[in-house]
């Protein structure tokens, strides 16, 4: 099962090691990960394996999203399948 | 992996375009709940309800996090109460006050199928079950009703066409303190369809399993946003393949959606209904993806050709994209729920009559329209005539929601909150119609051949 994790905003130090350590705290295991910077605006879209993770979906979701907050970041986590379904016949 | 683009395209759509699931309704048949004491036929009502909707809020809550989507409604709709009413017999309101309990338990945004369908004449308890509905919808708050008047097959029962005009006025004026909310619960219907998962129409068929997953989508805004994209000079053959590619991808979020809660509810899935359903929102309006093709307001001569293509591809779309599709289809054109419908409206450029026949071509009727307090009985009356006959001579679900603002005139408005929004109130034709509505009886079905 796959995960997909989006984090967008302003680019500072240390964004791909603070979301990779909370994925590596939740057995969360990066599978994927593209990042481009526009400007100044950081754009990353991580692929992410959740099979193994240890806390609900939903708690790593908010966990997530609540560090984007501090941070200035949106992150979003969704579960792979809401773009396989959109994109893929 | 899949596309970055994509990602972020469907990432945008949800959001700054508005994309989200309208509704998630369980369908919940009470046929096995009838019983000949009305007190134990709504104790059995309560408990069924409850036992089947238990986890539906909490299930919708969990999808909305998981594929970060989120689902405005969370719906229950049940067999017409007027089939327990005509076994029990008694006091319907009592059934009104069964199933406002079994929202305000199971947490869910509204509760539909205080309903009964009278096309060709009424059978026991469906005259008091119509006459309670006023009263039902003031004592209540999160309860739905509807009443089909007519359909293809039987014609129109002028008889109740009569009676809605009066109920309709009623269900007002009990609630003008509220802004007369009353009547917006309140919806008449020609053709009604047995699993609708929009409100105020919404109820459980008799020919439904015992219970059921039915998802309305919602969308606009990304099909607004994606014909923005396309040259002003793009042809109309270009702009019906654009819809038909965004109704697709907008489907294949309710059908996942919809698969993902019949499954964790252990509860077959219906059907995804493919609407096109606005919301006050800025920038979640069907008036502004007509103007988007090239409008200049919605309103204008045109809107109706313009309105014919954007429902026939959103269905074109949107039926490759889900296994099952059903409830009404098409796009919405409810005035007080569309911010562009709503300016449209006040500035006189919208009217009924054009409404109405922006219906013919579209999802429902005359949805959300807000009329004078003025306006007789017998006016409403022939309103809802009038759409009946286009649905019924046209093979199609029409439905009239009208609110006579109490006490108001135009160039006021009325204010309902939430999804249902604010409406200014519209002109209407104050010539008597009273001689043929007051004649009653039924009007004949129509031919099904020499169609023109």
């Amino acid at each position: 099962m796959r995960a997909i994790i989006s984090v967008v905003g302003k680019d500072t130090v240390g964004i791909l090691a603070r979301v990779s350590s909370l994925c590596a705290s939740c057995q969360v295991n990066v599978v994927d990960v593209t990042q481009t910077i526009l400007q100044d605006m950081f754009a990353m879209v991580m692929m992410v394996d959740i099979s193994k993770m240890t806390i609900p979906f939903a708690e790593f979701s908010e966990r997530a999203a609540d560090y984007g907050k501090e941070a200035g970041l949106v992150i979003h986590v969704m579960h792979e399948d809401i773009f396989n379904s959109m994109h893929n016949i | 992996m899949v596309n970055v683009n994509d990602i972020m395209e469907t990432i945008q759509m949800i959001q700054e375009e508005n994309l989200d699931i309208r509704t998630i309704t369980m369908g919940i048949s009470l046929l096995d709940c009838c019983d000949a004491d009305i007190k134990r036929s709504c104790e059995k009502i309560y408990e069924k309800v409850c036992r089947k909707a238990e986890h539906l809020v909490k299930t919708g809550e969990e999808i909305e996090m998981k594929y970060g989507i989120p689902i405005v409604n969370k719906r229950i709709s049940v067999t017409p109460i007027a089939i327990p009413l005509a076994v029990s017999g008694g006091n319907p309101l009592e059934y009104a006050l069964t199933l406002e309990k079994c929202a305000g338990t199971c947490g869910v945004n509204f509760i539909g199928g205080y309903s009964v369908l009278v096309q060709k004449g009424f059978s026991a308890g469906d005259k008091e079950l119509i006459e309670s509905i006023p009263e039902a919808l003031t004592v209540t708050e999160h309860l739905c009703s509807s009443v089909n008047v007519g359909s293809t097959r039987a014609g129109i029962n002028m008889d109740a066409v009569k009676m809605m005009g009066r109920i309709v006025k009623r269900s007002a004026e009990l609630t003008a303190q509220q802004d007369c909310i009353g009547a917006a619960k309140l919806v008449v219907f020609c053709n009604a369809v047995e699993d609708i998962p929009c409100m105020a129409g919404a109820f459980h068929g008799v020919g439904e399993p015992d219970c059921e997953i039915n998802v309305g989508v919602s969308g606009p805004g990304v099909v607004r946003s994606a014909l923005s994209k396309l040259p002003k000079d793009a042809d109309l053959t270009e702009v019906a393949d654009l819809v038909k590619r965004t109704a697709f991808k907008i489907t294949r979020m309710g059908q996942l959606v919809g698969r993902e809660a019949s499954q964790m509810l252990d509860v077959p899935f219906g059907i995804v209904d493919l609407s096109l359903a606005p919301t006050p929102a800025v920038g979640d309006s069907v008036a502004h993806i007509l103007e988007e093709m090239g409008l200049e307001m919605c309103g204008c001569h045109g809107t109706t050709a313009a309105l014919a293509r954007l429902n026939d591809a959103v269905k074109k779309g949107g039926v490759m994209a889900s296994s099952h599709v059903g409830g009404l289809s098409g796009a919405f054109i409810p005035v007080s729920e569309d911010a562009g419908m709503i300016d449209a409206a006040r500035c006189g450029n919208l009217s009924i009559e054009k409404l109405e026949a922006m219906t013919a071509v579209c999802s429902v009727g005359l949805d959300m329209i807000v009329i004078p307090g003025d306006t007789t009985p017998e006016m409403i009356s022939a309103i809802i005539a009038d759409e009946a006959a286009i649905g019924m001579v046209n093979s199609k679900t029409t439905a009239v929601r009208v609110i006579p603002a109490i006490g108001k005139q135009i160039g006021e408005e009325l204010s309902f909150g939430g999804l249902l929004g604010a409406g200014p109130v519209m002109k209407v034709n104050y010539t008597k119609p009273d001689i043929f509505i007051h004649r009653g009886g039924r009007i004949p079905a129509p031919l099904q051949s020499l169609k023109n």
